[in-house]
């Protein structure tokens, strides 16, 4: 019994594992990519409802304390499945209309949520590692899906060179760790008492591992071209599931292994959320296509979320978890639609001119774009909104005013280029006339559960932050 | 209370679910657009279930019962500041419930008919659903904020529906100044709720009636007069009454259940809610009523003047609701809740009569301009209307029943209601500032004496005497034949309201006429439910003063009717009219143009604010503020060109960045 309670505390891991070799086999011997498409959808929603019950239940460690369940680890098992099963939902339509619908995608998507879920329950820096390397190794693989595209394969080839320069630093940090501390379990690492140029080093170059799967600048130069170069959906998923991942990840070792040296390194935070958020925003509003939009407007949100790890409070780390949710609501959404327009091949729907005067021939696509965009710029009453709100709110508890000041006035920037997508939809005439389709019945259902939930936790958002601050013992 | 409060959230959501059903439905699938008989029973249903709990809470509830509030969830917070979704329920809420769904499902009911050949069918009772909604928010509200998004829910959905054919632009003008007047009110009303904040720091009701006493009588007066000013654009006083009478561009069951029965009184709710506030200033008090009583006389003597039955109609709304401001003023609370309820009856089954009328008018100009393209009237004007008495029977007896009760003729429900904001108002003549309340006193018996005079005026120029179309228009000889009376559908809301009319009063019988006869009596219903909410002012006249009063009253009224006969009973009302205004002479001509307020607006600030912009405002903001702006875009632009150098594409840049960083990080933890 021991062994199976055990195992429970990992089920999210141990489905979604079973899951990628299942559709991995199952493709072997079926041949039909809508059976991976099914299986995979069944199994994220299993693993979501595994998560969901740990997230629910108490917190602890397991397997010889490799292993951290509950609280913020197990939602950020929520995060993750939740990016994983919207974008699968999107995925199927959209492969299929750009005649890319092969079934190693789903089995790819799945080793990779295995990854991140790994590195969301890490206690340990060996699974941290294991857990960022799965998932990097999966997504390498899947931004190079579209092998007869040189953008693609470009993204790939920069996105693994890349990935394995930055895997260097934080291997070799987690070294420097273990000399300086002695050990690899995060809370071991936390009671050390020697902090000399050791540490510190390892410190740093763990941080710069951080930096790059977060995007941070300067650490964020490969994510406009694997986000272009990749199939819309799978960009929405690394969009979300990883970031997210990676963030979570970033809370627990900061909030675990590295509390009491906050006032050295929060500084560091400090000064790149600066770099993050400014350069982020300014590189968004000279783009002319959307998915590069995105990309640094994704970059720009991590920014955000830097300024909450920075006020190193519980608060900020609860409303940076919310933050994270309102994120993936969001930007799983923005991309969905963006994917439904590319599916009509005679126009490159990338390119935001192109976008002209098409929220009113589909009116509910433009009114679902107008959500998710107005969620992001965090304009009440949506869901992004009360995550800046409270990230800002935390940090400005902290003391942390200039920063706060400084995003703000980053964020102003962000109305620019998250509207003028509008101004194409609504204040410009369509010249092409061409006809839309329909999308299918899964596809809308999606976006507009993704909507209603941006709206939802926009207008009663008490719920989810109560639950949230509970975890670290704050009451909003 | 606190047993039955659960059901209130039922009342506010089941409308929001119409509204998200039709609208919704409709703006997806066309082929929905058509199930009219569907749409219909949404959208009625969802008004009528709702008043059906409102009427078992009321049944359940007593004089007695304490307020209970449901708090939903925690809508906003902030600091000390935090606000919920809550809902409140005690007597005055449930009163106004009460009204809104009732008169409002009988409306709805009606509209069905009334609406059945317009293209946006789904639309319009998708907007009606999402008013219904707005109100109930607004009177169910536990805190100022919410009464506030209902306040500005009501606003916007009179904004769509009487903007509702959109295409017409005197229309779709009429909507834009409909809002942007109430934008004033709305201003105040905000400011007002700012200072309640900063000296109770609570915007629940219930904190600020308990905490009445941080208020000094300066910052009562203050944020009560700030309040009235929101209630003057919401429901159409002095200055700010313009709106109302172009309201009326919208269908007329629009007019009846928002611009007659519910949207415009909620000024008046919202002053009964703050009725302690407002007793701590008679200053503030005295210019309610001063205010409530100038409009009553100066919009009846408009509607002297008036052809367009609606706009008569509109006039004479905007006179009922300063007799209601009168009443506030007069610290006679439940008078002015007692008239918004019989009010809500008998306008609204004026209005909804005048639809019916119209609509049969409508059908007349459609047939002949079918045979004869040159064919044109006005279906409104009641030149061209008369005798019509004969075609449309229950139209015309539901609509003399109405008439009746406004007029205020006993034991009809206006009769009242009226009586009790005369009686009261010269019951605050014997308060400070007395002698000014009876001059309030005097106009207000005047207006009451036009306003007889007006109503009958307008009933036999609809219905009696003969039909004047066929000697106007040319080639409308036989158009008598095509009038027809409305559908069951219709009728039968008119009846229903006209009962109301009837018998609406007996909720508010005074005391002193049942006690004159037993010696003392308590049959007063109104008073003693409106008790515990509001606190009204003594009532220290003697049996014999209210007696004189009530006859006084009944007097004027005859007089009216008898005036308006003798005139207009079976005459044409044109050339009485002239008779009127040759005896008047200037003063005519100055209701005639409405005391020339549209023009004043224009001329005094809408033109000189339009010319300022041009020739300051417009030049400072393209030169300056344009400039300011747009040089900061190019610069952040720069900026961003700028850094797109650094996104080379070349994969040595990006791991030269990342160096970079890293080197960075590590001289910031381990040099520093």
């Amino acid at each position: 019994m021991e062994s199976v309670n055990e195992l429970l505390t990992i089920s999210p891991i141990v489905i979604i594992g079973f899951a990628g070799l299942f559709v991995m086999m199952l493709d072997a011997f079926t041949g039909n990519a809508r059976w991976s498409f099914y299986a995979s959808l069944f199994f994220c929603l299993a693993a979501l409802a595994g998560a969901v019950q740990n997230v629910l239940g108490p917190t602890g460690t397991s397997f010889y304390s490799l292993v951290y369940y509950g609280g913020t680890a197990s939602f950020g098992a929520v995060l993750v499945l939740t990016g994983t099963l919207f974008s699968l939902c999107l995925s199927k339509d959209y492969l299929e209309q750009t005649g890319n619908h092969i079934a190693e995608v789903y089995s790819l998507v799945l080793f990779a949520a295995f990854g991140m879920l790994l590195l969301v329950q890490a206690n340990h820096m060996i699974v941290l590692f294991l857990g960022i390397e799965s998932m990097s190794i999966a997504l390498y693989a899947l931004a190079g899906l579209l092998r007869d595209q040189k953008k693609s394969v470009e993204a790939a080839l920069k996105y693994f060179l890349l990935g394995a320069f930055s895997t260097g630093f934080l291997l070799y940090g987690i070294a420097l760790l273990y000399g300086s501390t002695g050990s690899l379990a995060l809370p071991e690492i936390a009671e050390a008492s020697d902090k000399g140029v050791m540490y510190w080093a390892g410190v740093g170059l763990l941080f710069t591992g951080f930096f790059f799967k977060v995007s941070a600048v300067p650490f964020h130069m490969w994510t406009p071209d694997v986000y272009q170069g990749s199939p819309t959906t799978v960009t929405a998923f690394m969009a979300t599931a990883s970031k997210s991942a990676a963030f979570v990840a970033f809370i627990l070792v900061l909030s675990r292994a590295l509390p009491d040296t906050s006032q050295q390194w929060q500084e560091v935070l400090w000064i790149f959320a600066v770099f993050t958020m400014v350069i982020g925003n300014l590189l968004a509003l000279v783009q002319e296509n959307i998915k590069r939009m995105l990309a640094y407007s994704s970059i720009a949100h991590a920014g955000y979320i830097m300024v909450g790890l920075a006020a190193t409070s519980g608060a900020a780390y609860s409303a940076v978890l919310y933050y994270l949710f309102a994120y993936t609501l969001m930007n799983v959404g923005a991309f969905g639609v963006v994917a439904y327009y590319e599916c009509h091949k005679n126009c490159d729907f990338t390119e935001i001119k192109n976008y002209a005067g098409l929220g009113f021939k589909k009116p509910i696509m433009g009114i679902l774009m107008s959500v998710f965009l107005f969620s992001m710029v965090g304009i009440p009453p949506f869901a992004g909104f009360i995550g800046k709100y409270r990230v800002f709110a935390a940090a400005i508890d902290e003391g942390l005013i200039s920063l706060v000041i400084i995003g703000v006035l980053a964020s102003a920037i962000s109305v620019y280029y998250y509207l003028s997508v509008l101004v194409y939809l609504y204040m410009k005439e369509d010249e092409t006339g061409m006809v839309m389709k329909r999308p299918s019945t899964l596809y809308s259902l999606a976006l507009i559960i993704l909507a209603l939930l941006t709206i939802y936790f926009g207008v009663h958002p008490g719920l989810l932050t109560d639950f949230l601050g509970s975890f670290y013992s704050v009451t909003w | 209370m606190d047993a039955y409060v659960h059901l209130v959230p039922w009342i506010i959501a089941l409308p929001l679910v119409g509204f998200l059903l039709n609208g919704l439905f409709g703006l997806a699938f066309e082929s929905y657009r058509d199930r009219k008989n569907l749409i219909g029973a949404i959208a009625t249903s969802a008004v009528f279930f709702p008043f059906l709990i409102a009427l078992y809470l009321f049944f359940a509830m007593s004089g007695d019962s304490e307020a209970a509030s449901v708090s939903l969830f925690t809508w906003m917070q902030a600091g000390d500041f935090s606000v919920d979704i809550a809902y409140r329920l005690d007597q005055l809420s449930i009163l106004m419930t009460l009204v809104v769904t009732g008169v409002g499902a009988l409306i709805h009911l009606y509209s069905v008919g009334y609406m059945a050949d317009d293209e946006g069918f789904w639309k319009f009772f998708a907007f009606m659903n999402l008013f219904i909604f707005a109100m109930l928010n607004l009177v169910l509200a536990d805190n100022m904020l919410l009464l506030f998004l209902g306040w500005e829910g009501v606003g916007l959905c009179s904004y769509l529906l009487i903007g509702f054919w959109y295409t017409d632009m005197a229309k779709s003008d009429a909507a834009k100044k409909a809002f942007l007047y109430n934008r004033v009110g709305d201003f105040a009303f905000l400011i007002a709720m700012f200072l309640v904040f900063q000296i109770t720091g609570s915007l629940r009701f219930q904190d600020i009636l308990d905490s009445a006493y941080l208020f000094s009588t300066d910052q009562a007066f203050l944020v009560g007069a700030l309040i009235f000013i929101g209630a003057t654009g919401k429901s159409a006083q002095i200055p700010l009454f313009v709106w109302l009478p172009d309201a009326m561009a919208g269908p007329t069951s629009v007019s009846a259940l928002i611009h007659a029965a519910t949207m415009v009184t909620s000024g008046i709710y919202v002053i009964s809610r703050l009725s302690p506030l407002y007793m701590m200033s008679p200053e503030l008090m005295l210019i309610v009523a001063v205010i409530g009583a100038l409009t009553a006389l100066v919009a009846a003597t408009i509607a002297l003047t008036r052809y367009d039955i609606k706009a008569v109609l509109a006039y004479s709304t905007v006179s009922q609701l300063g007799f209601m401001f009168l009443a506030l003023g007069s610290g006679a609370f439940v008078a002015a809740m007692f008239h918004v309820v019989t009010h809500a009856f008998f306008k609204a089954c004026l209005f909804l009569g005048s639809g019916s009328v119209i609509h049969a008018m409508h059908h007349v100009e459609h047939k002949l301009h079918k045979t004869n393209p040159d064919v044109h009237f006005d279906p409104q004007d009641m030149r061209f209307m008369g005798g019509l008495r004969a075609y449309l029977p229950s139209t015309y007896k539901t609509f003399l029943i109405a008439t009746i009760a406004i007029a205020g003729i006993p034991p009809l429900a206006g009769f009242f209601s009226k009586d009790e904001i005369l009686v009261m108002t010269f019951n605050a003549g014997a308060g400070v500032y007395g002698s000014i309340y009876y001059v309030l006193w005097a106009m207000a018996m005047l207006t009451a004496f036009m306003t007889a005079f007006y109503m009958f005026r307008l009933t036999f120029g609809i219905f009696h005497g003969s039909f004047r179309l066929p000697k106007l228009i040319e080639g409308a000889k036989d158009s008598a034949k095509l009038l027809h009376e409305s559908p069951w559908t219709m009728t039968s809301v008119l009846w229903g309201l006209a009962v109301l009319s009837v018998i609406g009063g007996f909720i508010g019988i005074p005391n002193f006429v049942v006690a004159t006869f037993t010696g003392t009596a308590d049959v007063n219903l109104l008073s003693n439910w409106l008790d515990k909410v509001t606190l009204d002012a003594d009532l220290i006249l003697s049996k014999q003063v209210e007696w004189m009063l009530l006859s006084g009253s009944v007097l004027v009224a005859s007089l009216g009717i008898f005036v308006a006969y003798k005139k207009y009973g079976n005459q044409e009302p044109v050339a009485e009219d002239e008779a009127v205004a040759a005896r008047f002479g200037p003063l005519y001509s100055l209701w005639n143009k409405k005391y020339l307020f549209d023009e004043m607006y224009e001329g005094g600030i809408v033109r000189p604010v339009v010319r300022f912009s041009d020739r300051v405002l417009a030049v400072f903001d393209i030169r300056a503020i344009d400039g300011f702006v747009n040089f900061i875009a190019s610069f952040v632009r720069f900026f961003g060109h700028l850094a797109r150098y650094l996104q080379t594409g070349m994969i040595q840049t990006y791991a030269y960045g990342m160096v970079i960083g890293v080197v960075l990080i590590l001289y910031l933890l381990i040099i520093r």
